[in-house]
């Protein structure tokens, strides 16, 4: 199988707030974040695509407790979006009161942006990951 | 394939951090599934036993190895499952296809966790672990977190207002609670009412700290025969009728069908098939309540309830004994107790030991037949379905 994006690839353009995907070429369905195979068909022809970034919130969470060495992170939320493109993707969103946030957020649209992680000892190093601005 | 009975179970009580070992607690398990089953260890032809972070509970990994040794098992082949929370469950289909296969006639499966043992901040890292690491993790993901998101996305996809949906979760920790009650291994023995778990703490929005199960230490262990093994040592052998498994990427990777968990619906699917049974013929389930709202989701995962309606089958007591069908009589993992590793095996003994009517009054299924088993790992990653029926 050749990886025709890797994460390495898919975390440089992020943070360039560039979100990349890959198209699939027997079923023409978009996939991300990247994969091997496609999830609607199982074919390995992708080729990888720039994606718009724009999406709407499908579900959110904030969160009052966090793994170990990410407290001073705490209050944040995540959501799950639906990509304009198909697929669905989880971030943060980007917001000054994570704490205040309800069911109301769930439909919005946004656009992605990034922040970094830098790493723990438990993982490969920093990555980026999406943080979505609430574009309403 | 041969027919295939578990003739022994045995389960340590569920704890917070406590002092036996990994192999310690293996042990004891495992003892009381051997006495239970007539056998001596030398009996056994191979262990399968699930253990997902004894790597940082204790600084054991291969703990299977060790654990054969120590309780005298011979030099059998010794495998460990990871399988997030379903690695007991994985272990124990395992041994079930490799017996009704002819491979072996007598084998242990089981698991065994020191989850409390790691303390709040590692656990919650390690479970995060069953995330994806590279595309979810970064963004801070835990394992609160994706069920609270799931929580969020059934409250919008089937149109409740979010009050009423945890107002249901409630119900389920209640009931869940007032059967542990009962059950003398149980992690956390108390009452609680719908109030005490709407003034619990929010640990990631809409789930509150009584809508989450504890951390728990802990091992349990089945002894699992064949046919004509099971006929000679068992008065009471109990049966597998139908397994299945299935696996799932990122959540976010599950998205469309989500708040539904596609990999639990094909497992079901598989094991009731395989059994000839539909979700009308179970007398009692042991599912995955990790959250009350995975409880929710898992009960209509497995065709119990139709999808969006579970909660309210919770408040009118179809989910109790006595309802449509009795969901964790044994208080689940929200009261007994959650060590991970060990999970789906305790599930299994309980409903051994429902079949034959073997638990305390307060929590017996009248006339329990046939009962099935549903353990999630991770994040949906592996879903384990067991169907176990009586044999006498
Ligand atoms: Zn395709």
């Amino acid at each position: 199988m050749t990886i025709k994006l890797s994460f390495k690839e898919y975390d440089a353009a992020l943070r360039e707030n560039r979100l990349m995907g890959l198209k699939c070429g027997r079923c023409q369905e978009t996939l991300c974040p990247p994969r091997g195979a496609c999830a609607h068909c199982g074919s390995t022809d992708l080729e990888p695509v720039e994606l718009s970034g724009r999406g709407k919130i499908a579900s959110f969470t904030t969160l009052f407790v966090a793994a170990e060495g990410r407290d001073q992170e705490l209050p944040y939320a995540l959501a799950l979006v639906a990509l304009e493109e198909g697929p669905h993707l989880i971030g943060r969103i980007d917001t000054a009161c994570p704490d205040k946030l309800d069911m109301s957020v769930i439909g919005k649209n946004v656009t992605t942006a990034h922040a970094v992680f830098g790493g723990d000892k438990y993982s490969a190093g920093d990555a980026a990951y999406p943080l979505f601005k609430l574009a309403d | 394939m041969r027919k295939v009975a578990v003739i022994g179970a045995g389960q340590t009580k569920f704890s917070g951090a406590q002092s036996l070992s990994l192999t310690e607690l293996f042990a004891e398990a495992a003892s009381e599934a051997m006495a239970d089953a007539h056998i001596e260890a030398r009996d056994v032809k191979a262990l399968f036993i699930g253990n997902a972070l004894g790597d940082f509970a204790e600084g054991q990994g291969m703990a299977p190895a060790f654990i054969a040794d120590y309780i005298g098992t011979m030099n059998v082949p010794a495998n460990r499952y990871d399988g997030a929370c379903a690695s007991a469950s994985m272990a124990i289909r395992d041994a079930f296809l490799l017996v009704a296969n002819g491979v072996y006639d007598i084998v242990i499966a089981g698991g065994v966790e020191r989850a409390a043992s790691l303390g709040t901040p590692l656990a919650t890292r390690t479970f995060a672990m069953f995330s994806d690491s590279r595309y979810e993790f970064p963004a801070g993901m835990t394992f609160p977190g994706v069920f609270a998101l799931l929580a969020h996305r059934y409250a919008a996809r089937y149109g409740l207002p979010i009050e009423k949906l945890k107002e249901q979760m409630a119900q389920v920790s209640v009931q869940s609670y007032q059967r542990g009650l009962h059950n003398p291994k149980a992690h956390l023995r108390k009452s609680v009412t719908t109030a005490d778990v709407l003034k619990s703490f929010t640990v990631a929005s809409p789930i509150q700290l009584h809508d989450c199960c504890p951390f728990s230490d802990g091992a349990a262990a089945l002894v699992i025969a064949a046919e004509d093994k099971a006929q000679v040592l068992s008065s009471k052998p109990v049966y597998f009728a139908g397994v299945g498994q299935a696996s799932s990427g990122p959540l976010a990777s599950q998205g469309g069908y989500l708040p539904r968990l596609k990999a639990r619906e094909l497992s079901a699917k598989q094991a009731y098939d395989m059994a000839g049974l539909t979700p009308a013929d179970i007398d009692v389930c042991e599912l995955h309540d990790c959250f009350s709202i995975a409880s929710i989701i898992a009960a209509e995962g497995l065709g119990f309830f139709d999808p969006g309606t579970a909660g309210e089958a919770w408040l009118r007591g179809e989910a109790d004994i006595g309802g449509k069908v009795a969901i964790n009589p044994s208080g689940g993992l929200k009261s007994k107790g959650h060590p991970i590793g060990a999970t789906g095996a305790a599930q299994v003994y309980e409903i051994v030991r429902q079949l034959r009517g073997e638990v305390e009054a307060e929590r017996q299924v009248p006339d329990a037949a046939i009962g099935m088993t549903d353990t999630l790992g991770g994040d949906g990653g592996t879903m384990v379905s067991l169907i176990l029926k009586r044999g006498w």
